[in-house]
């Protein structure tokens, strides 16, 4: 018990203080990852809803891939798959001809982010879906436009709607962080893993990885608890 | 000409090295990925079958009025669903093998094997995720069919058996589903502790090769094949166990 507590120390003798700089990181590449995934599903539900076939099969075929393949391999392919793609550029466009390596936190926010939207795009649409119909005609029949329409009867509905689905979303990309590790940056996992090699107690280190990481669910899921009755104190209830 | 000698003289008449991807080498290199398709599907057999009489023990657990049941089932819950499955697998794999008592143990030959900790991991993980779904079901139960069973003189076993169960696994159904393609993708996470499933083979080709985006790429269109297979399944399973809105297509 007692190297429990020495291992997860502060300072220089114990590993308590780069554990938290793992969860920091954690922290940021999922807000985001987030914030590029909501991003990405503005432009994802825009396309799944649009009239035009081609439009909307690119909507369509975007998050079908991204949910139908294993989180690991989307960030394999885009670690691989970005730093290619941008040499390759430089060397046809720029005559660029060295080797280019992407900032690993930039390629891992992509990623993550790519991911989280393709799971946003699904629950943006569904709560557009979920506003009435009988709304967006009776605000045309009062002769709103388009964008008046867009701004004062959809979108406010459409947040509340969306809130506990991209609650669901945040829980879920908080978890696909930890994937990041085979990229080398260093978030919780990654940390307890270069932890649990040069001490060989990797039993501690993953535990306290957990812990981390329960830390931030139930914190999250709080606050997700409270803006969702929050954004729905205006509603009567049954 | 054998089939396979057909197979790979189509490859090599596909472009290689010039264009962005190199078809010639995933083309080749197909077959290869394929033979970690069985380990993937026995991998999700396993721990969905598994996880799935767990999630069932924990459900009922769940929603039993013991206090002390419902403190383990909801404790367990909320570490599985709270903690990425990555975690789990490093800390049953690595994490275990560090105690001594576990090593002299009569579970040690099992939690030796990489596959073991991964099914372990695997299961344990699905079965949180499935014991919410299905506690969600047997709670969508409503009311009136339980009442309306008893007084037809139906009571524990048959009750569950004929009424409960039947209701709650349609209107747990689509939920399951999505748990299913969720654990046809958490396998890939077991390559990480060696096992030779299609993520692990194709890290391996890559070592070998370095050609990361080919091998992927055709390593996502197994996996995203495989998930097409799922969904196809549970659509079928879905219509099945729902006749009574059959004629609504």
């Amino acid at each position: 018990m007692m190297d429990f507590i020495g291992l997860l120390a502060f300072g220089d003798t114990g590993w308590g203080d780069e554990m938290l700089k793992g969860a920091l990181m954690t922290v940021l590449v999922s807000v985001s990852a987030m914030a590029i995934g909501l991003i990405v599903s503005i432009f994802g539900t825009m396309s799944k809803m649009s009239s035009n076939k081609l439009v909307r099969s690119i909507g369509n075929t975007y998050t079908t891939i991204v949910r139908g393949i294993p989180e690991l391999l989307v960030i394999y392919l885009l670690y691989f798959g970005l730093n290619n793609a941008v040499m390759g550029i430089a060397k046809g466009v720029f005559g660029y001809n060295q080797y280019i390596e992407l900032p690993v936190f930039f390629v891992a926010a992509i990623a993550v982010g790519l991911i989280s939207g393709a799971y946003s795009t699904e629950v943006i649409r569904g709560a557009f879906l979920a506003v009435p119909k009988g709304q967006v005609e009776a605000a045309k029949s009062v002769g709103m436009n388009r964008f008046l329409i867009f701004h004062r009867v959809l979108v406010p509905q459409v947040l509340r709607y969306a809130l506990p689905g991209l609650g669901n979303v945040w829980q879920l990309t908080l978890k696909d962080t930890a994937l990041i590790m085979v990229t080398g940056l260093v978030e919780i996992m990654r940390q307890a893993h270069i932890g649990a090699g040069s001490t060989h107690e990797p039993f501690v280190f993953y535990t306290a990885a957990a812990c981390l990481y329960l830390i931030l669910t139930t914190v999250s899921s709080q606050a997700l608890n409270s803006a969702e009755s929050w954004a729905n104190k205006g509603v009567r209830r049954a | 000409m054998s089939l396979s000698d057909s197979y790979f003289q189509m490859c090599d008449a596909l472009p290689g090295r010039e264009g962005v991807l190199n078809f010639n080498l995933m083309c080749d290199n197909l077959p290869v990925l394929l033979q970690g398709v069985p380990l993937t599907l026995e991998l999700v057999f396993v721990s969905l079958s598994l996880g799935f009489c767990l999630a069932l023990g924990v459900a009922l657990m769940r929603i039993s009025n013991n206090r002390a049941l419902n403190i383990v089932a909801r404790s367990y819950v909320f570490y599985f669903r709270g903690t990425p499955l990555l975690v789990q697998i490093f800390l049953i794999y690595y994490g275990l093998a560090q105690f001594d008592f576990v090593k002299e143990s009569f579970f040690w030959p099992f939690l030796r094997e990489a596959y073991w900790c991964g099914i372990l991991a695997l299961m344990l993980n699905t079965g949180a995720y499935t014991a919410e779904i299905i506690r969600g079901g047997l709670q969508s139960v409503p009311f009136g069919q339980i009442e309306s069973a008893r007084a037809m003189g139906m009571s524990g076993l048959l009750l569950y058996r004929r009424i409960i169960f039947p209701i709650a696994f349609r209107q747990a159904l689509p939920a399951y589903g999505n748990e299913m393609i969720l654990m046809v993708k958490g396998t890939s996470l077991v390559s990480t502790v060696t096992l030779m499933e299609v993520t692990g083979i194709a890290r391996y080709i890559i070592a070998k090769y370095w050609t990361p985006v080919e091998i992927f790429l055709i390593a996502g269109v197994i996996y995203l094949t495989i998930n097409y297979l799922v969904t196809l399944i549970v659509k079928k399973a879905e219509y099945k166990f729902t006749p009574y809105l059959q004629h609504q297509k």
